[in-house]
């Protein structure tokens, strides 16, 4: 068995004395694992930074083995975050929640397209909280969990969506809401792909997306827990929003 | 076969070791029963002691052979600077450059999101500690320059933000390196880590 594909790399995991067992999200083949003989050495480590794109032939002798990967980079991300607390924290939340999530070895070309295109514009500070929320939609959407935010669940109208249902993840009116406001998710305008889309809007709406992460993703994944990386990139978010600074050079 | 029973059981513990396999192994007890007076009985004889008494440093997270390691315990040592390291091989190898005059805090590890290792999991409750009361001016996180070792520096940093100088290490090109050999990020982190000559 043997393939070639551009991937990102989520994890790297040291495998005996040398080797790696790394995890790459492919166009065609989704998540896969394969080893990296060699990939702890001093040549091959500094490639194998997460979230770097890499070039990646794997080759086994059945299909359902581990199987060994050669890897060539194509663009490395890791140089580009180090100094940057939000860019670093995007990206580790971006790897983490596809690792955690993405099932093995099933492709998903549309939620790949994104996740490259969002991890291109890391260091974007202006715009990367807003495209990193479009694409947790567009996650939870390819997952099964989309949200339904078009008409209200309760009057089926249009006008005034200000919550979500926990339940079902559809919009839901001030009117259609009544007594239950308190027991639903905030729907800020930026989550329906309306107005200025300014910090706070963003800080909303992604507490609603992680209330969906947290009860319906990962507890389907068998009550793991969603990666800290993503709580981590939340509150670096609101720190930089706050106006806090970055480590002293 | 039985009279050579110890020796067996030796080389297969030899070859558990870092860098060391079954043949290598097989040399090195070799080397050592032939040496048995010169090398063999005077590294068993410290191997047992090192066993008996080597232990982590309650301060810093060091090896040494008492409670409190040498570093901790110097007065010479004690300048107001911090120097924060993934483990103690790090700190060894700051050690040997000799560069670094203050003390040390050996975290054993990073950050990790695959293998859940959280900030409780690492020593930082206790760097936090430490600065508050061995009048710290200075932390310097020399902390691996990977994505987990980062992340870390970012993390410590958050937790010790206004009371504290925090500094990390110069990225870049190596001594003696050749820049048609460095990787795209090494370059990336050099460029803009330049500094006027």
């Amino acid at each position: 068995m043997e393939w070639r594909d551009e991937g990102i790399l989520l994890s790297v995991r040291r495998h005996g004395e040398t080797s790696a067992i790394i995890e790459v999200f492919t166009q065609d083949r989704g998540r896969h694992a394969g080893v990296v003989r060699g990939g702890t050495g001093r040549k091959i480590a500094p490639i194998l930074q997460p979230g770097a794109q890499l070039d990646v032939a794997w080759r086994a002798r059945l299909e359902d083995h581990i199987g060994t990967f050669t890897v060539e980079p194509v663009r490395s991300r890791a140089a580009l975050v180090m100094g940057d607390r939000l860019a670093l924290a995007g990206l580790n939340a971006v790897t983490a929640l596809l690792s955690f999530c993405l099932p093995d070895r099933e492709a998903h070309q549309e939620l790949y397209r994104r996740s490259e295109q969002l991890l291109d514009l890391l260091g974007q500070n202006e715009v990367w909280p807003l495209a990193y929320l479009k694409w947790e939609v567009s996650l939870l959407e390819e997952m099964g969990y989309g949200l339904d935010l078009s008409v209200c669940a309760v009057t089926g109208g249009s006008d005034d969506l200000v919550y979500v249902s926990p339940k079902s993840g559809r919009a839901v009116s001030r009117q259609g809401a009544g007594d239950w406001a308190d027991r639903l998710l905030p729907l800020p305008p930026v989550l329906r792909g309306d107005g200025p889309a300014p910090d706070a809007e963003i800080t909303e709406a992604l507490q609603t997306t992680g209330y969906f992460l947290s009860a319906h993703l990962a507890a389907q994944l068998g009550s793991r827990p969603v990666p800290d990386a993503r709580e981590r990139f939340v509150a670096a978010f609101l720190r930089l929003a706050q106006g806090e600074h970055k480590i002293d050079k | 076969m039985s009279s050579t029973k110890d020796i067996e059981a030796l080389i297969e513990m030899m070859a558990k070791l870092p860098g060391l396999g079954p043949r290598s192994a097989r040399r090195a007890v070799l080397h050592l029963i032939r040496k048995r007076n010169l090398q063999l009985t005077p590294l068993a004889d410290l191997m047992q002691t090192v066993a008996a008494t080597a232990r982590e440093c309650l301060n810093c997270g060091n090896i040494g052979t008492s409670d409190i390691c040498d570093i901790c315990t110097s007065e010479k040592r004690a300048n107001g600077e911090i120097c924060v390291v993934e483990d103690v091989a790090d700190l060894w190898a700051m050690e040997r450059s000799g560069v670094f005059k203050g003390r040390y805090h050996v975290l054993g590890g990073t950050l990790s999101a695959l293998d859940a290792i959280g900030p409780d999991e690492l020593r930082i409750p206790r760097l936090v500690d430490r600065v508050a009361t061995e009048g710290i001016t200075e932390v310097i996180l020399a902390l691996n320059a990977t994505i987990d070792g980062q992340t870390t520096a970012h993390y410590i940093a958050d937790q010790l933000e206004g009371k504290v100088t925090l500094t990390s290490l110069a990225q870049g090109v190596p001594i003696g390196g050749e820049l048609d050999y460095l990787d795209d990020g090494t370059i990336t982190a050099a460029m803009r880590a330049r500094k006027a000559l």
